[in-house]
């Protein structure tokens, strides 16, 4: 048959045994002992999967948590959900996948425990309604802001990084911020005490929140929206703005390991993919918009995406390397105002990409004069225990 | 007025109800696979590593080093908010498994450092018990 494309098979599969766990298991641990099982029946193992499909059925973040729960670390992570219908979904997703190169091994699974918990309502919890993780860790008065403390302060202990070059990128974020009215509005909306461009000695003399980092590097909490849209190049080609090319595209997962290393994120598996498929070098980007919950999360994922080494980043944003105005120095940071100082409503990724294209269209208040390659990198969750990363590097027309 | 707790873990959660039970004893347990040996925690009915799921509950000295921590200066939960400033940590057990917890037992937290000896100082409830840490 003409177009027929044999580029992605079924080779493992098992059906749970029981209809009635009785309680005694939880849909993840259905999920794990299918997968499993369904491994065994290929062949396989664990360490074989480098793509993870899940229904989200487990609550938030499931792309994160089944991955962690498994032990895997997949470069495509896909938590599509339309029902009873998800699976045929992954499967489909799958295919674009390893037709594309970008996995090898996919691994859908399902669970759950409808029966046993209809049982259950009127006597009390049964095994569900909690992840582990969680279970572990609820006891402890830890904050948003003490999870990425814990990186920052390894960070400083291994490579001797400062509060003063953590700062530099907050001065810099400000920089951007107040070119930028929308970002101006939204620090007088959200009743900033100070708002005007912001020194090193400002943000270490801010108030301590949690060691080692001040008030100045964190992101603030506000309302806010966007949207994106993408289409075929023959879409593309008759809209009314020049498009702007994805490149590249790279997933990763982080969680707490025994004898893992705090101060590199996910973005160290998920960069290396999208500049790959983007055939281009961290040295040739003009932009990097990088998720800055806080200033931690910018140092350690411009480490790890690779403009420097491991451990370098303290030195390398010194003497106001990150400004819009210093291209010969590198790749402008956060030109918008980051969530530092212009949008964080919780999850910032969407404004990453967008004002991304707002550069590589002429469009921003910052603009890099003739920006041609960007990095959008988002990091969901929390820096300092379990995230995910997603590398999206865009092109100008 | 209302008496406020340390939010406690769920001891039915069907993964980590076997860590829980035995911090009751105060026994800080944690799994290893018989297959190929692969320490697992937080808990799990599977191997990470293998396929296997045959897993063997061990327990842990309760000794270990400050991997990092931070001190928390500004709270809102109704529980800790009148506790700051105080230590949380990723402490890594001399067995291998790295929890998250805090460090009690100190007049000055600023005065801790990575790589720190601490050993568990439980904290008992009614139900369990949860695994702080001190200074050895
Ligand atoms: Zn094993």
């Amino acid at each position: 048959m003409a177009g027929q494309s044999r580029d992605a098979a079924i080779v493992g599969i098992h059906e749970f045994a029981s209809r009635d766990v009785e309680g005694a298991l939880s849909p993840l641990q259905i999920k794990a002992e299918s997968a499993a099982y369904a491994l065994t029946d290929a062949g396989l193992g664990w360490g074989d999967v480098d793509a993870v499909y899940d229904a989200g059925d487990g609550g938030g973040m499931s792309g994160l948590t089944i991955s962690e729960y498994f032990g895997l670390k997949p470069n495509i992570i896909d938590t599509t959900n339309v029902g009873g219908s998800s699976y045929e979904l992954h499967a489909a997703h799958a295919k674009q996948a390893i037709a594309a190169g970008k996995a090898r091994v996919a691994l859908l699974t399902y669970g759950s425990t409808a029966h046993s918990n209809a049982r259950a309502i009127g006597v009390g919890g049964r095994g569900g309604g909690v992840h582990p993780a969680d279970n572990m860790d609820s006891f402890v008065g830890m904050t948003l802001v003490a999870n990425y403390a814990m990186a920052a302060h390894r960070h400083m202990h291994e490579y001797g990084t400062t509060s003063e070059q953590l700062a530099e990128i907050s001065v810099a974020t400000r920089m951007h911020a107040m070119r930028n009215p929308e970002a101006v509005k939204a620090m007088e909306d959200l009743e900033f005490l100070d708002i005007r461009e912001t020194t090193i000695t400002d943000v270490v003399n801010s108030r301590m929140i949690a060691d080692p980092l001040h008030l100045l590097e964190c992101c603030m909490i506000s309302d806010g929206g966007g949207a994106v849209v993408i289409a075929a190049p023959e879409v593309a080609k008759d809209c009314r703005k020049k498009p702007v090319w994805i490149l590249g595209c790279g997933e990763a997962t982080k969680y707490p390991e025994i004898g893992g290393d705090i101060t590199t994120s996910a973005a160290a598996q998920s960069a290396p993919v999208a500049f790959a498929e983007a055939g281009i070098t961290p040295a040739e980007l003009d932009i990097a918009m990088i998720y800055d919950s806080f200033s931690i999360t910018v140092m350690t994922i411009l480490e790890d995406v690779g403009f420097c080494a491991k451990g370098e980043g303290g030195a390398w944003v010194e003497g106001g390397r990150l400004r819009f105005d210093r291209p010969d120095d590198g790749p402008a940071l956060n030109t918008d105002g980051g969530g530092l100082s212009s949008n964080h409503p919780g999850m910032r990724g969407i404004f990453l990409l967008i004002e991304a294209t707002r550069q590589l269209r002429g469009e921003s208040c910052a603009q890099v004069v003739d920006a041609k390659l960007a990095i959008a990198h988002g990091n969901g969750g929390m820096l300092g225990s379990r995230h995910c990363a997603g590398t999206v590097i865009l092109g100008g027309d | 007025m209302v008496d406020v707790q340390r939010p406690l873990p769920k001891t039915h959660e069907l993964d980590t109800k076997a860590f829980w039970a035995a911090t009751k004893n105060e026994e800080l347990t944690y799994q290893r696979c018989d297959d190929c040996e692969a320490v697992i925690f937080y808990p799990r009915r599977h191997c990470t590593k293998c396929l296997g799921n045959s897993l063997t509950w061990h327990t842990a000295t309760g000794r270990g080093t400050i991997y990092t921590y931070s001190i928390v200066r500004q709270s809102y939960h109704p529980f800790f908010r009148d506790r700051v400033p105080y230590a949380v940590a990723w402490i890594d057990l001399d067995e291998g498994p790295r929890l998250l917890s805090e460090i009690v037992g100190v007049d000055d937290p600023a005065s801790l450092e990575i790589g720190q000896r601490v050993k568990v100082a439980w904290e008992s409830h009614e139900e369990l018990s949860v695994p702080l840490f001190k200074p050895e």
